[in-house]
């Protein structure tokens, strides 16, 4: 028998167990082993006093489905426990999560900074709809980490990127950038969609705020639109003057401050109280609970996506039709070696490559394949493929194109976890069509 | 709200509602190393109806300045010199884990002053593993993690806020962890594995007195909560089952449930 006296470990669960556990609790469920879907609109009081307290934030339960749900909540506390987030709170997109995160945190007169790599919406929103809100922003390419410390002016609220850019690869170096911000009293915010919580865990690195488009992998079916933003917790809102509606006495809850009462949940607490109250973008029970399905097998799901990706950019590199390539696993990527520090477990499905022949070689590719399936989403089990310049990104001007760092031949690829043979014979035909063009036209 | 004990500022939330001298106030201390926040299920309901809710950060915790005190008697001393700087002349007082030893301390040492007593997880005494002080002593972040793992009962492992979206393992840890874990946590541990005077004083309270005990807490077992309260005159004993140590967050309705009744029973509101 050996005297080694056995060392103290923490037995909270881990990712796999959290993907299909945390956030409930079957006793408490008739027994349900699955999470019931609660499909209804509002919840009995037990008394006067019962709707008065859940009102006033003085006990938890729900009231109404805009502002709270079994089901959502379910999903909010499994997101937050994968992210090691303290709370979290679900929404109906992506996008709303985005709007959400934005008005709870900002006012009219407000700025952020952004960066210039991001989905086509999130580049619209920011560039378009916020200034109708009286929030500006200014944009800065996802590499120049100096220029995000140069863009901070007096009234910057934060500083916003996605961890990856879309759809270029570009990566943000969060820890520096979380760095700057902090430096300067704001918060990170990072839209994280395409690295889930099993690829990076954002809070590890310095972000504040997490936000997800669960529609894509987390869900990983293409079935069901949903978003989330998580909270990390460590930001501290009472440290400057900046942030008075999460530290003043807001008169919408008799004066609560939401910092002090909530400290590492207020931002949740007061995204759900006063944005939902007011915007409304609720998540129904039926869509949270096909989010759910999906997060119960994704650490499996995020595995095969990631080997069937390195196994696309080897044959994409070598291919006579390919001009270039671009994944954080290419070890020419600017960002490779970032890519393993902040991407241990795999470097995302997401690959951009310029297929030879431009723009109709690229529309002659996409019209041909067969099995990747040519439409707007990412993240899907299925293989995707899109032409960002006539598609997702097809509102953008030229020069925004070029600032965004999109070109004529870029094809956008999401690569799924069907059989890799299947996906490279699929490709070869629309490499063969792609050439077509081209053999026609030299003869 | 701030206000001066000992020179130091003291932040103690009211749960949302102004300080009014007129009503009766009740104290709310919390556990090692942890703040005000651990309290939010149970300070906003009475803090809304007819009662003053001082849920207080100690000295060094939280938004509180100071340095952490060292023993829980000194602890118990500045919860009376808390009752007198917001110019009360008698408190209800409710604690948690190492704030039942400080609140037993209290009541015991100023028992005119203390009108009810409401325990959660509390015992008379808690010796502290030696592996996890010497990690919360070198400021490990591991300790933090154990105290997290073992305050949470098996059902709390899996989540189930309260609060839609809340998670509160990760939320316990961020409190944990928001100051110098060995100022606030490591100073704690120390100060209750030293305290020797729990069962001896908790012979000297007449007040009324509720104990709240969770059949799942590893930290502070219903064995041991009992053994406290069998030695308090008339004490009340209230265990939920399926629950552990950090029963105010793991079934916080319950908790306000059974506090609520106890409180507004042997120490009235201010009616309105």
């Amino acid at each position: 028998m050996s005297d080694k006296k056995k060392e103290l470990k923490p037995n909270t669960y881990k990712f796999d167990t959290l993907s299909l556990h945390a956030g409930y609790q079957p006793h408490k469920n008739a027994g349900s082993r699955q999470v019931p879907i609660y499909q209804t609109t509002s919840y009995l009081f037990d008394d006067v006093d019962h709707a008065a307290a859940l009102f006033n934030l003085e006990r938890g339960g729900h009231i109404y489905s805009r502002i709270s749900n079994p089901t959502v909540g379910v999903l909010e506390e499994r997101v937050a426990s994968l992210e090691g987030g303290t709370a979290a709170l679900a929404t109906s997109s992506g996008m709303s999560a985005i709007f959400l995160t934005v008005m709870t945190l900002c006012e009219a007169g407000d700025h952020l900074v952004v960066s210039s790599q991001l989905y086509g919406g999130t580049v619209n929103l920011f560039r378009l709809t916020l200034p109708k809100f009286g929030i500006k922003c200014t944009f800065v390419k996802p590499r120049d980490t100096e220029g995000f410390k140069k863009a901070i002016q007096k009234n910057t609220k934060g500083i916003f990127g996605e961890l990856v850019g879309n759809p270029g690869n570009e990566i943000m170096n969060m820890p520096e950038i979380a760095k700057i911000a902090h430096d300067a009293g704001i918060p990170l915010m990072v839209d994280a969609t395409y690295q889930t919580p099993y690829l990076c865990k954002p809070f590890e690195h310095g972000a504040d705020i997490v936000i997800h488009s669960l529609t894509k992998w987390m869900a990983g079916h293409g079935s069901s639109m949903a978003g989330i933003l998580v909270e990390g917790g460590k930001f501290d809102w009472m440290q400057n003057d900046k942030f008075p509606t999460m530290t003043k006495p807001y008169e919408g809850y008799h004066g609560l401050s939401f910092a002090e009462e909530f400290g590492p949940t207020a931002f949740t607490m007061k995204a759900r109280a006063e944005g939902m109250r007011d915007f409304g973008p609720c998540l129904s029970p039926q869509n949270a609970w096909n989010v759910l399905q999906g997060i119960e097998t994704l650490s499996v799901r995020m595995k095969k996506h990631c080997s069937n990706a390195e196994e696309m950019v080897k044959y994409l590199s070598n291919h006579e039709s390919v001009a270039w390539v671009s994944h954080p696993s290419v070890p020419d990527h600017p960002d490779h070696e970032l890519a393993k520090k902040l991407l241990p477990n795999g470097r995302g499905s997401m690959i951009a490559f310029g297929i030879k022949g431009g723009k109709d070689a690229g529309v002659a590719f996409i019209n041909n394949v067969k099995l990747a399936s040519h439409l707007a989403n990412v993240g899907d089990t299925r293989t995707l493929v899109i032409h960002p310049a006539s598609g997702t990104h097809s509102q953008m001007d030229e020069a925004t194109l070029k600032f965004a760092g999109l070109s004529h031949d870029m094809i956008r690829l999401s690569v799924g976890i069907e059989d890799i043979d299947d996906i490279k014979n699929d490709f070869e035909i629309g490499f063969r069509a792609a050439r077509k063009p081209r053999l026609v036209s030299n003869q | 709200m701030k206000f001066k004990v000992n020179g130091h500022e003291v932040f103690a939330s009211t749960g949302g509602r102004p300080f009014d001298k007129k009503k009766p106030l009740i104290i709310f201390v919390h556990g090692s190393g942890l703040t005000h926040m651990t309290w939010v299920l149970q300070t906003r309901y009475f803090a809304f109806h007819g009662y003053n809710a001082l849920a207080v950060d100690l000295p060094g915790h939280g938004l509180s300045s100071g340095e952490s005190l060292k023993s829980i008697e000194e602890m118990a001393d500045w919860v009376n010199d808390v009752i007198d700087a917001v110019g009360h002349k008698e408190a209800s007082l409710v604690g948690h884990s190492q704030g039942c030893l400080v609140t037993v301390e209290c009541t015991s040492r100023y028992p005119n002053k203390i009108k009810t007593l409401s325990l959660m997880g509390g015992a008379g005494a808690i010796p502290m593993n030696p592996e996890l002080l010497s990690l919360a002593e070198n400021n490990d972040p591991k300790a933090v993690d154990l105290m997290m793992d073992w305050a949470h009962g098996p059902a709390g492992h899996f989540g189930g806020h309260p609060v839609p979206g809340l998670y509160h393992i990760n939320t316990g840890t961020m409190l944990a962890k928001s100051r110098t874990i060995q100022n606030t946590l490591g100073v704690d541990f120390r100060a209750c594995d030293n305290y020797k005077n729990g069962f001896e004083a908790a012979k000297k309270i007449k007040c009324p007195t509720l104990s709240i005990l969770a059949t799942d807490d590893k930290m502070c077992p219903v064995k041991e909560g009992k053994k406290l309260a069998s030695l308090i005159d008339g004490s009340q004993v209230d265990i939920i089952d399926n629950c552990g140590h950090m029963m105010l967050l793991e079934e916080a309705d319950r908790v306000l449930t059974v506090l609520k009744k106890f409180i507004t029973t042997n120490y009235p509101p201010l009616s309105s």
